[in-house]
C-alpha cells in the first residue's frame, strides 16, 4: 500500500502530476481506441480488408493490436502491475501470454486443418 | 538478548506474515484467481476461434447480427456494444479512483467511487440482459435447410434483410403446438414457428423482389445473395423456420454461433453479476467503516483487480465477438 505509484506512461513521454490525473489520462487514451475501432468496424476500408496477412485480413490484425495496446494499459495502469515488483508483473503476464499464445496457435492451425479437409474432402457438408 | 532475536530469524521467516514480491497474501491470491480465470476465458475465446476457422467461409457477420439500440428503430451496428464497452472502463477508472481514495483514507470519497462502479456494472448487466433478450426474439427469421445452413431473405433492390411477415402470410393450418398436458408421457414441444416452410416458398414466388442469402462469404467479405431461380430453388429445400435463437438453431448462421454467444457472453456477465455482488458487499462494509478501523483499504483494491479483470475479459470478448 504505501508504495509509490509510477505517473509516466508512453515509456516516459507523457508524464502526470499525480494518480489521479493519470487515471483520467489513460482513460481518454482507451476510450480512443475504442473509439477508432467502432469507427473502423463501421467503415471496413477496403484496402484492409482485401489485404492478407497470415491467414488473416489485415483489418482483423488491427483490431487484436489495438486490443492488445488497450489490455496493457487496462493492467498496468488500472490493476497497478505498473507499481508492482518486476517479479510478480512477469509471473502473471508470462504465464498468461504464453499458455495463451500456445493454445490460440494449436487449435487455429487444427481449425483450418479440417476447414480445408472439409472444402477438398468428397463430403458435402454446406447443402 | 540480540543474538537471540538473530537467532529466531528462520523461525520468523516461517512464521507466516510474509510477503513475498511485496504483495500480501490476499493480493496474490487474487492474482492467482485472476490468472487462471483469463486462462478459462482464453479456453472458450479459443475455441470459438477454432470453430470460426473450421467454418471460416460461412461464419456469420457480426455487424449483420448485431444492429440494435434500444428505443430506436433502425440498422446501427456497434453503437450499442459500443457503449457497454465505454461503460465498463468508464466503470473501472471510478473502481481505480476508488482504490485511490482508500490509499488516501477518505472514506466517503471511497463510498461514493464504490456506488458509481457499481451503479457502472448495473448498466452493463441490464445492457447484456437486454443484448440477449434481442438476440433470442430475432427480428428477421430465416428458414434452415436440410444440411443445416440458413438461408435468409432480402430485398432485391436494397440488398437489406427483410423479415419474413413482410412477404408470407401464413396459410390456414391444423396443426397445433403439442402441450404435455394432452399426451399421456407429457411430452411437450417448442413453440410452432409463425409460418410453415410451404408458407415460405409461397411467398417468395408471389414476391419478385425477394431473394435468398446464403451463409457463404464472396471475396469481397459479403454474404453471397441468389439470383432469382437460384433462390426458389436453394429454398426449396428448405426443412424448419427458424425465429430467432436457442440453443439449437438460430436465425443469423452457424448454430455455433448462437452457442458460443449464450456462453461466452453469459460467462462474462456472470463475472460481472457477482463483481456487482461482491462490490456491493464491500461498500457497506466501507459505510460501516471496517476498513476505517482497520487503517487500510486493501480489501477495496482486491475488489478493484477482480472489476479490471473483467473488464479486460470484455475487451477481448468485444474484439473477437464483435469486431473481428
Amino acid at each position: 500500500m504505501a508504495h509509490e505509484h509510477k505517473l509516466s506512461i508512453f515509456r516516459g513521454a507523457v508524464t502526470f502530476k499525480n494518480n489521479v490525473q493519470k487515471i483520467w489520462g489513460v482513460l481518454i487514451f482507451l476510450s480512443l481506441i475504442t473509439a477508432v475501432e467502432v469507427a473502423l468496424g463501421i467503415i471496413k476500408p477496403e484496402f484492409l480488408v482485401k489485404t492478407p496477412l497470415l491467414g488473416m485480413r489485415l483489418l482483423n490484425w488491427i483490431f487484436i493490436g489495438l486490443t492488445l495496446v488497450k489490455a496493457y494499459y487496462i493492467a498496468w495502469d488500472f490493476m497497478h502491475l505498473r507499481d508492482e515488483k518486476t517479479g510478480l508483473r512477469r509471473s502473471v503476464v508470462w504465464t498468461a501470454v504464453f499458455l495463451i499464445a500456445y493454445l490460440t496457435t494449436l487449435l487455429l492451425i487444427e481449425g483450418s486443418y479440417v476447414y480445408e479437409t472439409y472444402a477438398n474432402g468428397f463430403i458435402k457438408w454446406n447443402f | 538478548m540480540e543474538t537471540a532475536v538473530a537467532n529466531h530469524q528462520p523461525a520468523k521467516v516461517w512464521g507466516g506474515g510474509n510477503e513475498p514480491l511485496n504483495a500480501s497474501y490476499g493480493k496474490m491470491m487474487m492474482w492467482f484467481f485472476i490468472l487462471s480465470d483469463a486462462l478459462t476465458f482464453s479456453a472458450f475465446l479459443v475455441s470459438y476461434g477454432f470453430s470460426r476457422f473450421k467454418f471460416i467461409e460461412i461464419w456469420p457477420i457480426a455487424d449483420q447480427v448485431f444492429t440494435h439500440v434500444p428505443f430506436f428503430h433502425g440498422n446501427y451496428p456497434m453503437y450499442y456494444v459500443a457503449f457497454m464497452t465505454f461503460v465498463l472502463i468508464m466503470s473501472s477508472v471510478t473502481m481505480v479512483l476508488a482504490v485511490d481514495a482508500g490509499h488516501h483514507l477518505r472514506k466517503s470519497k471511497v463510498a461514493l467511487y464504490m456506488l458509481l462502479t457499481i451503479v457502472g456494472g448495473a448498466i452493463f448487466v441490464g445492457s447484456q440482459a437486454w443484448e440477449w433478450a434481442t438476440f433470442i426474439k430475432g427480428e428477421y427469421g430465416a428458414v434452415e435447410t436440410k444440411g443445416g445452413r440458413i438461408l435468409q431473405f432480402v430485398d432485391a433492390e436494397t440488398g437489406h434483410q427483410i423479415a419474413l411477415h413482410d412477404f408470407v402470410s401464413a396459410a390456414e393450418t391444423e396443426r397445433a403446438q403439442h402441450l404435455n398436458k394432452n399426451g399421456v408421457w407429457f411430452v411437450d414441444e417448442d413453440a410452432l414457428p409463425s409460418y410453415t416452410v410451404a408458407d415460405v416458398q409461397a411467398g417468395l414466388a408471389a414476391h419478385e423482389n425477394v431473394l435468398v442469402r446464403t451463409e457463404t462469404i464472396n471475396e469481397s467479405g459479403e454474404k453471397t445473395i441468389l439470383d432469382r431461380n437460384a433462390s426458389v430453388e436453394a429454398l426449396a429445400g428448405g426443412l424448419h423456420v427458424v425465429e430467432g435463437a436457442n440453443l439449437i438453431r438460430n436465425e443469423y448462421g452457424h448454430r455455433l454461433f448462437a452457442d458460443f454467444f449464450f456462453f461466452i457472453t453469459g460467462f462474462h456477465g456472470f463475472h460481472v453479476f457477482s463483481g456487482v455482488v461482491i462490490n456491493v458487499i464491500i461498500f457497506f462494509n466501507v459505510l460501516l467503516g471496517t476498513y476505517e478501523k482497520r487503517k487500510h483499504y486493501e480489501m477495496v483494491e482486491k475488489v478493484g483487480l477482480y472489476w479490471h479483470f473483467v473488464d479486460l475479459v470484455w475487451v477481448f470478448v468485444f474484439t473477437f465477438f464483435y469486431l473481428v
